[in-house]
């Protein structure tokens, strides 16, 4: 249990989302950054998926009413366990009454506070996340609040090393996986999309100038900012189903990404579509950062997600063979 | 020399060559292709969509169907090695794809027509050149098909508008429309199922719940459903 003492806007429980409901309009939702959710877990020996805090803005700060294991992963927000900098991507116990504190991030945009045991909210369509559209899910489909107490699931007994463990975070560990360019933008690949080629030469500019993340970005979807392309014709388009990742370009030019909270279907020109394993740098990027598009294609894209899940794995066992060290000390 | 003079077959129509327009097949991002029917935005070509929804719907590999307007989203379960061999087999499903007859439920939904709520009903009015009463007895008149679910929970798009009050989506959506709308989008009609940004044209209001999350099947509406608006109050 735990009590949230200060929160800014728009933090939400998340775990993987709810896929599966698109055919009845119901958005995934799910955390921005995948990998961060999946680490956070791991490092707790939570059940895969259980639900997390997802902090976007800052300050955030909670009490952990009793004590209990936690871990922090995604952006790091320079966090404090009782006034006591910690690690980020690290887990670590918290005694009855502490109070941790996280700061705004000098880079990356979310971070995750992960209990063990994991958020206990109900399951709503087979999912703790919060639905902010649909309001539902999550803590009664809205976002945190000073005051909220969150419940956690039933916990194994201790697990961690005392003082905690951490990871080296995959934008560290992968960094060659996950490339910037020279002026720190971020490559994200992505497959060209159905009207890709109406696009003409507009397409190349689209693959080659830099993208500004515009203020107007959200859970829902970033907002691009650059010079502006247009399709050579303007088609009349059937609605169809989306999915996070899809870049639609709106007539005036400007290309959106739909993220986590991605409309269920969509009638604007798609010119690219970004690869899954990309999807959890997006859900990190901050707003007024940039970024290029690269050209892939599937089997550039599965060779990126095999690399990550191997990192991911790689953790998992490491973890395992910890707490069974542990075990087997006590 | 024709076809017809060499074929064995006891039926021509058999032996037609299948000039029949391909399918388009498009990736968005790496696990979901999206295949669109060539041809109209009508009853027949959704027939086939829904059909090949059911094909598809035992295949292991795929994760998720999302059927849209003459249009078909196919999630895989994970990114393929060979895309175009996925390509080809939703070419062939859709191919082989005759149309079939959902059974679907009839749903009624009571509707206010005119009032506060009825925003653009002026607008449509004067698009149409037709009076407030025509265009809404022309409306709840029709007999409307649901076509696919999406854009927002429980959100159905109807088919079967009157061409007479037909009316393009607006290019600024209202920032505040109430949930309840009914509205027109295009050549489709709906029922806004959340109160928020919305480009479709509001004619009246509707009490019934589309939606609750909670519920075994949260969704009110399903493909196949007829649906028809009885005009419980006109406000003109």
């Amino acid at each position: 249990m735990i009590e949230i003492l200060e929160t800014g806007p728009l933090n939400t429980v998340q775990d993987r989302g709810r896929p599966g409901n698109r055919n009845i309009g119901v958005t995934a939702s799910g955390a921005m950054d995948p990998v961060a959710l999946e680490i956070g877990n791991i490092l707790l020996g939570n059940p895969q998926g259980a639900a997390v805090i997802e902090v976007q803005t800052f300050p955030f700060r909670l009490c952990f009413a009793k004590g209990g294991a936690y871990a922090l992963t995604g952006a790091d927000c320079r966090a404090k366990l009782d006034g006591v900098a910690l690690p980020p991507w690290w887990a670590a116990e918290a005694e009855a009454g502490q109070v941790l504190e996280l700061f705004p991030p000098l880079r990356d945009a979310r971070a995750y506070v992960s209990l063990a045991g994991g958020v206990d909210v109900a399951q709503v369509m087979g999912s703790r996340s919060t639905s902010l559209r649909g309001s539902f899910g999550g803590l009664a489909g809205r976002t945190l609040a000073a005051g909220d107490g969150i419940a956690t699931g039933p916990v194994e007994p201790a697990v961690l090393p005392k003082g905690g463990f951490g990871v080296v975070p995959p934008a560290v560990a992968l960094k060659d996986v996950f490339p910037v360019d020279e002026h720190g933008a971020l490559l994200i690949r992505a497959l060209p999309a159905g009207e890709h080629d109406l696009f003409g030469a507009d397409a190349d500019r689209f693959w080659r100038q830099p993208w500004k993340i515009s203020s107007r970005s959200d859970r829902t979807g970033y907002r691009l900012s650059g010079d502006p392309i247009h399709p050579v014709e303007v088609v009349e388009m059937r609605s169809h189903g989306v999915v996070p990742g899809v870049i639609q370009v709106p007539p005036a030019g400007e290309p959106i990404v739909q993220m986590s909270d991605a409309n269920t279907a969509g009638g604007y020109p798609k010119i690219a579509g970004v690869i899954e394993a990309d999807l959890w740098r997006m859900g990190q990027a901050r707003i007024g950062s940039t970024l290029r598009f690269v050209p892939a294609t599937h089997a550039e894209a599965r060779a990126i997600e095999k690399a990550l899940a191997a990192y991911v794995e790689d953790i998992r066992n490491t973890a395992r063979l910890v707490r069974k060290a542990l075990a087997a000390m006590a | 020399m024709s076809l017809l003079q060499q074929a064995p077959f006891p039926s021509p129509a058999s032996i037609v060559p299948n000039t029949e327009a391909l399918a388009k097949i498009s990736f968005i991002g790496t696990r979901a292709f999206l295949l669109e029917a060539p041809g109209a935005f009508d009853l027949p070509n959704q027939r086939r969509i829904w059909a090949l929804s059911r094909a598809l719907e035992t295949h292991e590999d795929i994760a998720e169907i999302v059927p849209g307007m003459t249009n078909l989203l196919v999630l895989l379960k994970e990114t393929p090695d060979d895309p175009q061999a996925v390509v080809r087999h939703l070419q062939d499903e859709w191919q082989r794809s005759q149309g079939i007859e959902l059974a679907g439920r009839q749903i009624e939904i009571s509707v206010t027509y005119g009032g506060e709520h009825a925003t653009d009903l002026p607008a449509l009015c004067d698009l149409s050149g037709l009076s407030d009463r025509e265009v809404v007895r022309i409306h709840h008149e029709g007999i409307y098909r649901v076509f696919a679910l999406g854009s927002a929970p429980g959100f159905g798009y109807l088919h079967g508008l009157d061409p007479r009050i037909h009316m393009p989506r607006k290019t600024v959506p209202s920032l505040k429309m109430a949930r309840g709308c009914v509205t027109i989008g295009g050549m489709q009609t709906g029922v806004a199922v959340l109160t928020g940004p919305n480009g479709w044209n509001s004619i009246g209001f509707a009490e019934l719940q589309m939606f609750d999350p909670l519920a075994a099947v949260p969704a009110l509406m399903a493909p196949g459903d007829t649906v028809r608006f009885r005009p419980e109050r006109i406000n003109l």
